[in-house]
């Protein structure tokens, strides 16, 4: 076979470079919202670190804590153990379905307003337009890169300086998340910190001012996997940021539109203008339908809201709107919106069953808890009298916030006794144990039990830990074996 | 190499103008990038030459100016080690065994030092679980030869059993029958007697009353009247339900024939002080202790 008879259709290279894109300023409700997201967004990241939380002496004060040298996990008056990260699963479950929820009510409610990516990029953008002037000042400076003027070279150092130092706070305030906040800020400061703390503030300064600065609506288009899936989970009723096109269509000037109105004829009320165009932060026309670059932040809402306004024409010529009244408008029908469906009621009950869960398994989790591990090597001992002891490990957890003294007791084998090696027994054979708060204790158990009812080669053994004071209970089950 | 000109028809390569009958061979050079990262690893070399140990010289190495040795550190790190343990067991070595198994903290501390050093020591002849075997006592029980007490237990581990210093334990159980003290059909029927003490089954036939008194003339210096033993001499209990070497008719006549001395090593010496006390409270942990 030779190469002509390789049939190729030309695509031409499969790799397109960027066309940056410089998003205007725009000013209305969507602006407004996203700005008021952008700071409860940013003020909860920058500043939850260093909330308090008063939970007693000597455990941490700090609201929300990820205690990795300790293993544990503080979220104000939730204290989470390692055997105990199943909630972050749900945590995880219910984060997806209400991104599903979000998507079938408002589309990308999400890219458009709520994620880092966005939030990040347009706080970027805005130090970019403060410093370089708005979108058409910036293109003229780029097209003149080579004029190396002392004013050019002032606004890039003051623009990278800016981004610099939010990319830096940025990564600062994810490693205050993992210790306590003050302190790591005093240790920062005086060069007292852990290696680890520098290379993670690094390391996130250095991703941010990328993917903030330089990579921006890439990220959405190419790296994240989110609108491919979010495409796939849309549905007819779904409110999309969407150009009307019955009322859009046909495009024409605003001179031309008044005279053809003038006459009787149908005009559209696009007048071509491309601000829509000019403020959108991906560089993509929403009048050519739903694309995967589009985040739906609504920038284009308020663009041409304010061109709509100056001419006289109503709003919303795009807006927030559904697949079906895109159909039932060109065909001259009254809109219809549907947000509770099938769709939406299922993830708002899979949210409230799984919240739900969880809520009942963190109000009702024992603060007490006992595992047992039976003696491999030997399993069972024969004592000089006949009688059969086996040797057992117990982790005993307590969770609250203060010691205990608990007692262990034992049923199953007939007539068996428990012993707990170096526990002083206050009454015989009940020993008495104090665990620590918020610790554990490993203990030694020898059960003996009499030969005779025992004869069995295995039988239940169940061991009840008892909290003195409370009377809480846990308990742990293993099996007796006779040698 | 250089490039002779002589283009090979076939492939369109030059080749290097060497011909072996006819033969050519294809001038094909390494990648640049790839010659060029090989002269930066050369060059990338000298480096080390001057910063890690290197060259051979006579009597030892060039040191480099980092004066990195990997003994060096090794013995830093035992030495770091050695602290951190040295601060721990100090806590050991302060207490007395008593007042270590009254300690939640202490207690964990000596069992775990205790379990690795049985593991490295003791495991061999009584198991990595104590659980002992044929003719090596089980750990784990209540049945002490030269007794079951912390002070009992730290004197066999120092000190062992027949180990050959003065403060070992003595005693053993003397052949009967090969030293000829008793006859072939006697040792049968005190053997009988001796099961008859923890209620075993007796051979048919078997004479009590004559068996009770070779007992008597025989065993009870050591074994006591009611063959209850004597942790002195390390003589066991013969009513009690564990057997060292067995309590089949068979093997109880080869211990009286033949006689018995297992031997414990003495570990005062070969193990530091605190680790011998960390190790007597693992034994008296492990559930049998008195």
């Amino acid at each position: 076979m030779t190469s002509q008879d390789l049939q190729y259709e030309d695509y031409g290279p499969l790799y397109a470079s960027r066309k940056k894109v410089y998003p205007q300023s725009v000013s209305g409700t969507f602006r407004r919202i996203k700005w008021g997201l952008m700071a409860v967004c940013l003020s909860i990241y920058y500043f939850l670190p260093f909330v308090r939380w008063n939970r007693g002496l000597g455990a941490p004060n700090q609201a929300v804590l990820i205690d990795f040298p300790n293993r544990r996990f503080y979220f104000f008056f939730i204290e989470l153990w390692p055997q105990e990260v199943y909630y972050f699963t749900g945590l995880l479950i219910i984060a997806a379905v209400a991104l599903f929820l979000m998507n079938s009510i408002g589309g990308r409610i999400w890219c458009g307003y709520l994620c880092p990516q966005t939030v990040w990029t347009d706080l970027f953008y805005a130090v970019e337009r403060l410093i370089e002037g708005d979108r058409r000042e910036r293109m003229k400076k780029d097209a003149a890169a080579h004029r190396w003027t002392p004013r050019r070279i002032y606004e890039l150092v003051a623009k990278h300086t800016i981004w610099l130092m939010i990319a830096w706070w940025t990564g600062g305030a994810w490693v205050l998340y993992f210790s306590d906040a003050p302190t790591l800020v005093k240790d920062l400061a005086t060069l007292q910190a852990p290696m680890v703390a520098y290379a993670w503030i690094g390391i996130l300064t250095a991703t941010t001012f990328v993917l903030a600065g330089f990579m921006r609506e890439q990220v959405c288009t190419y790296m994240c996997p989110w609108p491919r899936i979010q495409a796939s989970l849309t549905d007819e009723w779904a409110l999309n940021v969407t150009y009307r096109y019955d009322r859009g269509e046909k495009r024409t000037s605003v001179k031309k539109a008044a005279e053809l109105r003038a006459l009787g004829e149908h005009v559209g009320d696009c007048v071509d203008c491309y601000q829509c165009v000019a403020v959108c932060p991906t560089g993509i026309d929403i009048r050519n339908g739903p694309q995967l670059e589009c985040i739906q932040c609504g920038l284009c809402i308020d663009a041409c809201d304010n061109v709509m306004t100056k001419i006289g024409r109503p709003k919303r010529l795009i807006a927030y709107d559904n697949d079906i009244n895109i159909q039932r408008r060109q065909k001259g029908q009254a809109p219809i919106y549907r947000i509770v469906r099938p769709r939406t009621i299922i993830y708002a009950l899979v949210i409230a069953l799984v919240g739900g869960i969880m809520l009942y398994t963190l109000a009702t989790r024992s603060l007490l808890d006992a595992n047992v591990l039976h003696d491999r090597n030997p399993v069972a001992i024969r004592l000089s009298d006949g009688s059969i002891r086996n040797a057992y490990t117990m982790r005993l957890l307590n969770k609250s916030g203060f010691d205990r003294v608990v007692t262990v007791d034992v049923d199953g084998p007939a007539n068996a006794v428990v012993h707990v090696v170096g526990a002083d027994s206050v009454t015989p054979d009940r020993p008495m144990i104090v665990i620590g708060r918020d610790q554990t204790t490993e203990l030694r158990l020898l059960v003996t039990a009499p030969e005779e009812n025992n004869r069995e080669k295995s039988i239940p053994v169940h061991f009840h830990v008892t909290d003195i004071g409370l009377g809480v209970v846990a308990s742990a089950t293993d099996n007796f074996v006779a040698p | 190499m250089t490039d002779h000109g002589d283009i090979d028809s076939v492939s369109g390569t030059a080749t290097t103008g060497h011909q072996w009958d006819g033969i050519k061979e294809l001038n094909t050079p390494l990648p640049k990038w790839w010659l060029y990262t090989f002269y930066l690893t050369i060059i990338w070399a000298v480096g080390y030459w001057i910063v890690y140990p290197a060259w051979p010289l006579l009597r030892s190495n060039t040191p480099g100016i980092l004066h990195y040795s990997s003994r060096a550190n090794v013995a830093v790190e035992l030495a770091n080690l050695d602290k951190l343990r040295g601060e721990k067991m100090a806590a050991l070595s302060a207490a007395s065994l008593a007042d270590i198994e009254k300690d939640p903290a202490l207690l964990a501390l000596a069992r775990a030092r205790g379990k690795t050093v049985f593991g490295d020591n003791c495991a061999p002849c009584h198991g990595s679980g104590a659980a002992g075997a044929k003719g090596y006592p089980n750990l784990n029980d209540d049945d002490w030869l030269w007794g079951g007490t912390l002070d009992q237990i730290m004197q066999t581990i120092r000190y062992g059993a027949r180990a050959g210093n003065a403060k070992t334990h003595e005693g053993q159980m003397l052949a009967f029958g090969k030293e000829g003290v008793l006859k072939p059909d006697q040792i049968v029927t005190v053997a009988n007697y001796v099961r008859s003490l923890s209620g075993l089954p007796t051979r048919p036939g078997y004479d009590a009353a004559a068996g009770a008194k070779i007992f008597a003339e025989n065993c009870t210096a050591c074994h006591g009247e009611k063959g209850k033993g004597n942790q002195e001499l390390g003589a066991p209990d013969l009513t009690d339900k564990i057997w060292l070497y067995g309590s089949d008719e068979a093997t109880i006549i080869e211990t009286i024939a033949n006689g018995r001395a297992g031997v414990m090593p003495a570990w005062e010496g070969r193990l530091d002080p605190v680790t011998l006390k960390a190790m007597a409270v693992y034994v008296h942990s492990l559930g049998g202790g008195k």
